[in-house]
């Protein structure tokens, strides 16, 4: 089999190859890390690819396998790792000059799930420093571009694990969500991203940007692939005291069963009208007729408060980001600038975080300082906690009338590098319908229903379920994924022109 | 609430600055405090809605507090502690002068 039928393929295909010993988990490696010399060039997916790591650990699951033993189902599969999760002896610098060169002494529990599962590990992609931004044009390492398009963005701020999915790079990999950077990227990639419910991922080894909204999840080019992913990585772990202790819902089983029939799905009323591309708009129409005709009762719900999402979001993020990040202080770890053996040690941290932040990192941390100064923090941080509790009982409200609720992932496209660089207002609109989800900790998938016309790029739809019901995500997006194959005789990834 | 909230002033960006450790340039500050005030003017919004009958969520789901047995366990050495920083002496991190500031 040629190296590049190896990278065409999904995680699910890709396990029954390696279980059957028709591959061997080093050929997998080798095939996605050639691909990756031929196209990250031009994609700049990855930030650190750990060609040793990779071939080391595939040939770890090859001897494992010779030996007879027990294998998990994605044992021997390459994936991309986001680099804001850290890896043991591995550079991880979360897309900033503050911790370049850093190597952590530590595996988050991710990381040392995806080891103990036999995922094979191919490198670190880039993001938005810290994960502020939906472009990923904030990296301080230069701008990931997408597969479809290289003048455009990839999203954010998992930007660079999208891209790799979309590039077939890695058919595997993880992303964090804060606002939207899993299901975003998704959507203007043509993939599929998956934030979990708050705490059914463990935060332990993710660098915090917002420790009450950051989870970590799947990105892949199938439903079923992000269900295999999302088993290996959830579950209570006692390192993250937010971890939660109830059993992972069956979102393998789901993804398998894809049937929407009787389902109640809600639209969401005040997500997808007003300020969304025309071609979203009737992309997002088309596949709520599918899943009608698939069987499901579509409802109209009313989620009034999350008219304020984005205000209450840029007040909450900042705040915590603001306190998160004081730890980068030219102390412990990463970057120190001016230590000349005169300057007090406020200067030198100072000068360094001056030094190695870039404009949105500081711009956050600024507004975040500023929300919680004394005189205003009950006006801007406590009003954005109690919108947080109004979008929490909106969601409460809308799943008694319906079991999911859907929504188009962005209000466009993918934009052009640099066309929203230096406005951040505009910038922070592509989240308007991915923040909520984040300010009350449901689970929510993106997966991609078509191009839009006008610009033949990829549009996104949202499927959003109450907390501990990540499962019926699985449900309704493999039945919609389904009905679209049929349709187009194939996935839509498969089209993109990036080669 | 304050006044006008989109009338952050030069100065007030220069304040935030060092309480944030950001030895800002000039550029920066004039930049910057257009920039704050439009996203402030912006998010200020949710001061439309936050009613006082409305109670404050910090958190996605109820938090409680985590106890482990208290039971010795395998950490972090001194070396690899010492790994990624900066400066290191003595098995110590390094650290500027901490007395006599401004």
């Amino acid at each position: 089999m040629s190296a590049l039928d190896l990278t065409r393929l999904t995680a699910a295909q890709l396990s029954e190859l390696l279980s059957s010993r028709t591959v061997s988990a080093r050929e997998v490696a080798q095939a996605h890390l050639d691909r990756i010399a031929e196209v990250d060039e031009r994609i700049h997916a990855f930030l650190h690819v750990d060609t040793d790591g990779a071939l080391a650990a595939a040939g770890a699951v090859d001897e494992a396998r010779a030996a007879g033993d027990r294998l998990g189902p994605l044992a021997g599969v390459p994936l991309a790792l986001k680099d804001v999760l850290t890896m043991r002896d591995v550079p991880t610098t979360c897309g900033s000059r503050i911790l370049e060169g850093w190597r952590p002494p530590y595996d988050a529990t991710v990381t040392r799930r995806l080891r103990e599962a036999g995922i094979v590990i191919l490198g670190k992609t880039n993001m938005d420093e810290f994960a502020m931004g939906s472009s990923t044009e904030h990296s301080a390492y230069g701008p990931t571009r997408n597969p479809w398009d290289t003048e455009r963005i990839p999203g954010g701020s998992g930007g660079g694990s999208a891209a790799a999915v979309a590039a077939f790079e890695a058919p595997l990999a993880i992303g964090t969500d804060t606002g939207g950077s899993i299901r975003q990227p998704a959507a203007v990639t043509g993939t599929v991203g998956v934030k979990p419910t708050y705490g059914a991922v463990s935060r332990y080894g993710l660098v915090a940007l917002a420790s009450s909204l950051d989870q970590a999840g799947p990105c892949s080019r199938t439903v079923l692939d992000a269900a295999l992913l999302h088993e290996v990585i959830a579950g209570y772990d006692p390192m993250d005291s937010t971890s939660l202790a109830e059993p992972v819902p069956g979102v393998v089983a789901s993804a398998r069963r894809a049937d929407v029939a009787g389902m109640r799905i809600g639209l969401v009323t005040e997500l997808g009208g007003e300020g969304y591309q025309a071609g979203v708009r009737q992309r997002f129409a088309e596949a709520v007729k599918i899943l009608e005709g698939l069987g499901a009762e579509v409802v109209e719900v009313s989620c009034p408060s999350f008219e304020y999402a984005l205000a209450a979001y840029y007040l909450i993020l900042p705040s915590e980001a603001s306190s998160n990040l004081a730890k980068f202080d030219g102390i412990r770890y990463g970057l120190r600038v001016g230590d000349d053996g005169t300057r007090s040690v406020e200067e030198v941290m100072r000068l360094t975080r001056e030094a190695g932040f870039g404009a949105e990192v500081k711009r956050r941390i600024m507004l975040g300082t500023y929300a919680l100064s004394s005189g205003y923090y009950d006006a801007y941080y406590g009003s954005a906690q109690k919108v947080r509790t109004l979008i929490q009982r909106d969601f409460a409200a809308a799943f008694a009338q319906a079991d999911v609720l859907i929504s188009p992932t962005a209000p466009t496209t993918a934009f052009r590098l640099g066309e929203k660089l230096d406005d951040p207002l505009a910038m922070y609109l592509n989240d308007v319908a991915t923040i909520p989800v984040n300010l009350a900790g449901n689970a929510a998938m993106s997966l991609p229903v078509g191009l839009a016309p006008e610009d033949g790029l990829p549009v996104g739809l949202q499927i959003i379920a109450p907390a501990m019901a990540d499962d019926r995500l699985y449900r309704v997006g493999a039945a919609l994924e389904q009905a679209l194959f049929d349709r187009w005789g194939g996935l839509l990834i498969e089209e993109v022109p990036a080669r | 609430m304050p006044e006008n909230p989109s009338a952050i002033t030069r100065d007030q960006v220069a304040h935030l600055g060092r309480l944030a450790r950001l030895a800002l340039t000039e550029d920066e500050l004039d930049h910057y405090s257009a920039q704050l005030a439009d996203i402030l003017a912006a998010v200020a919004r949710v001061t439309e809605v936050a009613t006082p009958d409305v109670p404050a969520t910090s958190h996605p789901m109820p938090l409680r507090n985590v106890f482990r047995d208290d039971e010795p366990r395998e950490s972090l050495s001194q070396a690899e502690a010492l790994a990624g920083a900066p400066v290191a002496e003595d098995g110590r991190f390094r650290v500027p002068r901490i007395l006599d500031e401004e």
